[in-house]
């Protein structure tokens, strides 16, 4: 492999993207736009439901307070309890009981908390005990956020590696490039490389611009995020190599690309909470570099998780991307 | 000496098509070969195998003696004919990425002189006119200082004035000493460029040749050509009933093939057939591929 020419190939790929203003403009207001969204929709006293989680409530099947009307009460088991209680500390529940204990968990920063006790008091549960956590609200935007950010790189990968290397191999780009010295691997690694660090920049960007206007959560390693979305691009950018590798049309690889970003952007987690869909359709989930991505960034950014709990994500992307990116090579024709 | 480029018994097949079967031939260094052949006869895909673009079913192609390969692509310079080059992408900047591809290279401002490029350098390649496009393209096949260049149908396109132009770089070019593969379907440009020229049909080898002894040795006669009207077309028919002459019709003209023009001539004002507008044109590759092949250059 010769620097030179992989250089070359790089720097006319990135002069390609930057100077199309409208291309750039997109990949960057595209994201901003559907997380400014998704926070203005979501602001507000709009939800007028309570929410409580209830550990055992068959033991105290008789109280008075199960019986009031706009509180949801979600069975939690056992087994899920110290889960519940840091969806108290994130006002993801307005408050978990224990039944049998007799015992309640609040947020001391909740309003919706506060008026619960009040009404759980009124209501027969004048014998539960309090017990107080603290922890910042967390949003349905900042829940939302990592998966937008992956989102915008899956289309950004997927559609500026595998649509324009279509595009070079219909209009004879690929076929000039072939009558020279230049090989594969350097064109690849070129195409490669260039989309991943403009997607890392406009990630980067559109990052710090949402959190100034949002400000929304960030409890993890900073250098642990950038790790996990520089994986998942690579997984992303390598899963394009292989739509680009032989398709002439680009109506099919718009096709095939459809087909491969249209059920990860909806089963990968970005949207909802994979919870409570069929255990097959889960399992399906995990075959989607989507859902690593925005398990693990989700994992850092809202629950500060260590490199070593995102393990087995980065690791299912690394696994990806050799895949795709040995797939992509070895199935590369020029023309 | 041995030939720069060597071409043996070369097939090239797509599904129940024979688009090149089994033609050899030689390109001596320095010159500049023709490849001319209606559309479909071949010889893009023939200049495609050569160019190591497309592989050969059969056959081989030897470079310098040797099988096309990494010394071939260092030295060959190739213009296709339609070539897409990267969008947002300067004429200086083009030029630069194809030249760092290269191991040895041009000195680019010199290529740029060449093709007459300075004062488009700084436009965006998607915004250049068809001619100015071609001086690029033939300006990127130039970058590598290139022992060989192939020029696959340049001038296709272009209006006469910038046609003429293109040959005139062409010609610059084969002062350079430099050999050139060039395909046309426009014989003036190959009886003008053109040291040697192959006529291809049906992906074969029909003639191949200098334009001069091909013709000389297909034709000894000149073509008579008068203005086509009614009444003479009558007269010409029974003359050529009575064996005196053959005519064809060629557009707004009739024409007459004859090694004697006195005599056919002198026939002709016998015949009381007004010899006003009448022209004698030597015969030419169009010609010679109509007497070959039973059709025109352009179908």
């Amino acid at each position: 492999m010769r620097w030179q020419r992989f250089v070359s190939i790089l720097r006319a790929r990135d002069r390609e993207f930057l100077r199309d203003r409208s291309a750039l403009a997109w990949n960057i207001i595209f994201p901003l736009l559907i997380i400014l969204g998704f926070a203005f929709a979501f602001t507000g006293d709009q939800v007028n439901q309570y929410k409580i989680g209830v550990i055992e409530q068959h033991e105290d099947a008789l109280l008075t307070f199960y019986t009031t009307d706009y509180i949801q009460f979600i069975p939690i088991e056992e087994s899920e309890k110290v889960l519940a209680i840091d969806k108290v500390k994130r006002h993801q529940l307005d408050m978990l009981l224990d039944a049998r204990l007799k015992r309640y968990w609040m947020n001391d920063s909740s309003p919706s908390g506060y008026m619960l006790e009040k009404v759980l008091a009124g209501s027969g549960g004048e014998a539960y005990q309090k017990q107080l956590v603290q922890g910042e609200q967390i949003r349905y935007v900042d829940w939302l956020i990592p998966g937008v950010l992956g989102m915008n790189m899956m289309f950004s990968a997927l559609f500026g590696v595998g649509y324009v290397v279509v595009r070079y191999r219909k209009n004879g780009v690929l076929k000039r490039l072939k009558a020279t010295p230049l090989n594969a691997l350097e064109f690849l690694s070129a195409q490669v490389v260039s989309r991943l660090w403009l997607i890392m920049a406009i990630t980067s960007g559109v990052f710090i611009g949402c959190n100034l206007l949002i400000n929304f959560a960030m409890h993890g390693s900073y250098l642990n995020l950038f790790l996990v979305y520089v994986l998942g691009a690579f997984s992303m950018v390598s899963m394009g190599l292989i739509v680009a590798a032989r398709v002439k049309s680009e109506e099919m690889a718009g096709g095939l690309l459809n087909m491969l970003s249209w059920p990860m952007m909806f089963l990968s987690g970005v949207w909802f909470s994979l919870e409570g869909l069929h255990p097959w359709i889960q399992k399906l989930a995990l075959v989607f570099p989507l859902t690593h991505i925005t398990q693990a960034a989700r994992g850092i950014m809202l629950d500060g998780a260590s490199l070593s709990a995102i393990l087995p994500n980065l690791v299912a992307l690394l696994v990806m991307s050799i895949i795709f990116l040995l797939l992509g090579v070895l199935l590369f024709r020029w023309e | 000496m041995l030939p720069i480029l060597q071409v043996k018994q070369l097939h090239k097949q797509f599904k129940r098509l024979k688009a090149v079967n089994g033609v050899s031939f030689e390109v001596p260094e320095g010159i500049c070969l023709g490849l001319l052949g209606p559309n479909g006869a071949g010889k893009t895909t023939t200049v495609e195998m050569l160019e190591g673009i497309k592989t050969p079913d059969k056959g081989a192609i030897l470079y310098r003696g040797k099988p096309l390969g990494d010394e071939f692509k260092n030295k060959a310079g190739i213009m296709f004919q339609s070539t897409a080059l990267q969008d947002f992408i300067t004429v200086q900047e083009s030029l630069e990425l194809f030249q760092c591809l290269y191991p040895d290279v041009s000195d680019l401002q010199q290529v740029i002189q060449d093709c007459a490029l300075g004062d488009f350098l700084d436009q965006d390649t998607a915004s250049l006119s068809g001619g100015q496009r071609q001086r690029v393209l033939l300006a990127i096949a130039m970058v590598n200082d290139p022992d060989i260049i192939f020029l696959d149908e340049p001038t296709t396109g272009l209006d006469p004035q910038a046609r003429h132009n293109f040959w005139r770089l062409i010609e610059k070019i084969k002062q350079q000493n430099k050999t050139i593969v060039l395909t046309t379907h426009y014989m003036d440009e190959a009886y003008r460029l053109c040291d040697e020229i192959i006529i291809m049909d049906h992906g074969k080898i029909i003639a191949e040749g200098t334009p001069g002894d091909l013709l000389s040795k297909h034709f000894n006669d000149v073509v008579i050509q008068i203005p086509v009207s009614v009444s003479l077309e009558t007269i010409l028919g029974l003359l050529e009933g009575q064996g005196k002459l053959s005519f064809s019709r060629n557009q707004d003209r009739f024409e007459i093939c004859t090694s004697d023009v006195n005599q056919t001539v002198k026939l002709l004002l016998e015949a009381n057939i007004s010899l006003s507008g009448l022209q004698i044109r030597e015969r030419t590759l169009d010609d010679l591929f109509l007497e070959l092949t039973g059709k025109g250059l352009r179908q």
